[in-house]
């Protein structure tokens, strides 16, 4: 086969554009297949997720483009118009549609309204429906008193993460701690922060102070009143807890009420003394429910 | 005969699908750069269903605890959960596993992305009019899937980050009035932090929301092809007929164009920009919190709106209103009510029940322009607020203080933006002036009656006027030099 009748079959009517738009999509298409080979290399060496990506997005680019230059120059594209239809069916078809659903589909259909089985249908459908909602229910516990309590009970000895009992003389001063009841390390609703303050600073009622062993060792929830994040972060200076999250402070000296930021309640104050091994221990659950505000939180069951 | 001549009869026969294939083939799609947005969406979603098919052969919905072992260095000997595991011999051991995992990450931000871009589009310039509400309201319902998906999706890695953001969700869910404590215990099973709620989550992400989400996604394509694409007004364009290229072949190429284009784009990063490194972060623990901590970028605006909330709690008859109920709640709600129900809202306004074809441009509808205009500045403002913390640390300033002028912002900023927003719509509708490029002059011409009539030239792009493209012709009652 000689060129020139190639040229017949393939390209005897492109234009000199036409033939250099071919050109350009006969190098993006070499471009595409050597990527192509270039990720079996990669992939069968071990790969590597930098060159990877490289490959892979400079292989749908080449074809891209190529497929690109094709639409702008060797498609015959011209603009066209169409005539948009009516949507609507107009009245008569409606009406056919009003028929088929009603007239013609027996006596009860035809008046529904006056039919005693329509409503019975629908006390039928109500009940099974709700029936079958029913194993929904399975999917969790009844929430009950598990909001309100902790693992915190009288006695039961402050570990740290480790499990390893906190005695008094241990922390520095304005050293803290997250402390958990023993035997329960890690359990979410537990966790406490464990401060020392300066003796005398604390500005909190007689009983809850009375729960402040030495009147420097203050614990208080370590979970965000406002969204339940753990409140990790405490600034000595001003003796203030922040909230990571949405940046809520608490005042420490104050019963840890919020001073700025969203939350609304204070952390609740988890009440200590020390036992005879000087060791510190709860003196009971927190004063108050830990976590973000639910619905019936001011009413214990 | 050929092999083209052999299937179309192959097929026809059967079928008896030629003349429909061949109607549905010659289809006309207007062409106008900003509708390609919606269909950038459509390929991430591809994208999003190859790259995730691939990861849920590796990933494990589990939440018990086993001592790692793997690749990674730092983290060996640590308690981690199967699911955390799962992520990471995926992303060190799996070959060509990380870059599906980033890719598929990298595609969930910009498939959302795009989603926003293309409602931007469509309430801009009016899109969403009769006979096209039923399709805008099934964009919003796509929206809220694709950002629950995005949720569902970094969640499941099990990492620090993931582990408090539930933590926040499960706030959010407690807040609900009257049901949330049931609500958060069934969904979560139980107080948190249960073990079942990995294993759900991934059901939500694989099965319940992509069934959902595509077939929303198929209806959503269907009533467009059933509607005809709108199109922009131009010289031989009416509300009758629609004028652009056929589907086949010239929408094809550049679809199947666009698909590469995309692809490229999302691989590229997935396999050059890091995104999301759980092991940097540590398995969950929940007495431990990472600072900063910010979610995705569609779910930051919602996160912003918690921080720029007040401490608003109060008690009804005993039972309590969270602080979180307002702007996790009342705010959301109220924002993709007006969204969901903006078509039927703005019929109230402008008493317009005509079937629209044609599409505005922005300044056509100066209220609608002016409403959307400061409707997406307290997105920004609340995605801004999301990310206090950063620029605390990047301006130097403290993190009061820019809450403190968000907050202000949140509240000043929509009344001065919308108002702004509206008189420039109001005068470019008047003077007929592109906003960005130069006036190219008025060209003025003797009407047949006698009179005179102006019309703005449309200026070439490079910035002389063309006289052979004349925009819009004015009435020559509003020309400036009237004639006598």
């Amino acid at each position: 086969m000689d060129d020139g009748q190639r040229r017949d079959r393939a390209g005897g009517e492109l234009t000199g554009e036409q033939r250099r738009a071919e050109r350009r999509i006969a190098v993006a298409l070499a471009v595409t297949t050597l990527c192509g080979i270039a990720l079996f290399v990669v992939y069968f060496r071990g790969g590597q997720t930098q060159v990877e990506g490289t490959l892979f997005a400079a292989a749908f680019l080449s074809l891209g483009y190529a497929v690109a230059v094709w639409a702008e120059k060797l498609l015959d594209a011209r603009e066209v118009s169409e005539d948009r239809h009516e949507l609507t069916s107009g009245p008569a078809g409606r009406q056919a549609l009003e028929d088929a659903l009603g007239e013609e589909a027996g006596p009860v259909l035809r008046h529904p309204r006056r039919s005693f089985l329509v409503k019975l249908l629908a006390a039928a459908g109500g009940a099974l429906g709700l029936a079958l909602f029913l194993p929904v229910l399975s999917l969790g516990p009844a929430p009950g008193r598990t909001l309100f309590e902790t693992g915190w009970r009288k006695g039961k000895k402050v570990v740290d993460e480790n499990g390893k009992a906190v005695a008094f003389d241990e922390l520095p001063d304005d050293g803290y701690l997250t402390v958990f009841p023993e035997g329960e390390v890690g359990r979410s609703d537990s966790q406490a922060l464990l401060i020392k303050v300066p003796r005398g600073t604390l500005r909190l009622p007689a009983d809850r102070l009375a729960a402040v062993p030495g009147g420097t060792h203050v614990a208080y929830s370590k979970i965000c009143t406002h969204a339940g994040c753990p409140v990790g972060l405490y600034r000595a200076q001003t003796r203030s807890l922040i909230c990571p999250c949405h940046q809520s402070q608490f005042d420490v000296l104050n019963g840890c009420k919020p001073y700025f930021g969203p939350a609304a309640e204070p952390l609740p104050q988890l009440p200590l003394s020390v036992d005879s091994e000087g060791n510190l221990v709860a003196e009971g659950d927190f004063f108050a429910p830990v976590g973000p505000s639910f619905w019936n939180r001011g009413r214990k069951p | 005969m050929s092999m083209l001549e052999k299937s179309v009869k192959y097929v026809d026969e059967r079928l008896g699908a030629a003349s429909f294939a061949r109607t549905a083939l010659r289809k006309v799609f207007p062409d106008h750069w900003s509708f390609l947005l919606g269909e950038i969406a459509l390929f991430c979603l591809v994208v999003l269903i190859f790259t995730g098919v691939f990861l849920t052969f590796f990933y494990t919905p589990d939440a018990r605890l086993l001592t790692y072992e793997g690749a990674y260095a730092p983290l060996r000997g640590q308690e981690i959960s199967a699911a955390y595991e799962s992520t990471l011999r995926l992303s060190f051991e799996v070959r060509a596993g990380l870059i599906m995992r980033q890719t598929h990450h990298w595609a969930a931000l910009v498939f959302v992305a795009a989603i926003v871009i293309h409602l931007c589009r469509v309430f801009f310039t009016g899109a969403f009019r009769r006979p096209r509400e039923l399709n805008w309201v099934i964009g919003v319902v796509l929206l809220l899937l694709a950002m629950a998906e995005g949720l569902t999706g970094y969640s499941l890695p099990d990492d620090l980050l993931s582990g408090i953001g539930l933590r926040i969700v499960n706030a959010v869910v407690l807040a609900i009035p009257v049901v949330g404590t049931w609500i958060a215990s069934l969904l979560f099973g139980g107080e948190f932090p249960a073990p079942d709620i990995i294993s759900r989550l991934f059901v939500f992400h694989v099965m319940l929301l992509p069934a959902l989400l595509l077939g929303l996604v198929g209806l959503h394509i269907a009533i467009l092809v059933l509607q005809k694409h709108t199109q922009f007004p131009g010289p031989g364009r009416t509300e009758r007929n629609v004028v652009g290229k056929r589907l086949w072949p010239e929408q094809t190429f550049k679809s199947v164009a666009l698909l590469l284009f995309t692809t490229a784009v999302l691989a590229g990063m997935g396999g050059l920009a890091q995104i999301n490194p759980v092991w940097q972060y540590g398995p969950y623990e929940p007495f431990n919190v990472t600072s900063p901590a910010q979610p995705d970028w569609y779910i930051g605006f919602l996160d912003g709106a918690l921080r720029l909330a007040g401490p608003w709690r109060f008690q009804v008859f005993g039972y309590e209103i969270s602080e979180l109920f307002w702007p996790a709640i009342v705010v959301p709600g109220i924002a993709f009510g007006i969204l969901t129900l903006w078509p039927w809202l703005e019929r109230r306004l402008t008493k317009d029940r005509a079937e629209h074809h044609l599409l505005d441009r922005p300044r056509d509808a100066p209220m609608r322009t002016a409403i959307g205009a400061a409707g997406l500045w307290m997105f920004f403002v609340m995605f801004l607020e999301g990310g206090n913390d950063i620029f605390g640390v990047l301006l130097d300033v403290s993190v009061e203080s820019i809450t403190r002028v968000l907050q202000v912002a949140f509240v000043v900023g929509p009344v001065a933006i919308g108002a702004a927003t509206y008189f420039i719509c109001r005068s470019l509708k008047t003077s007929q002036l592109h906003p960005a490029r130069a006036n190219a002059g008025l060209s003025l011409r003797r009407t047949a009656a006698g009179g005179y009539e102006t019309t703005p030239l449309d200026p070439t792009p490079d910035g002389h006027a063309d006289e052979t493209r004349p925009a819009a012709p004015v009435p020559a009652s509003e020309g400036r030099p009237s004639a006598p």
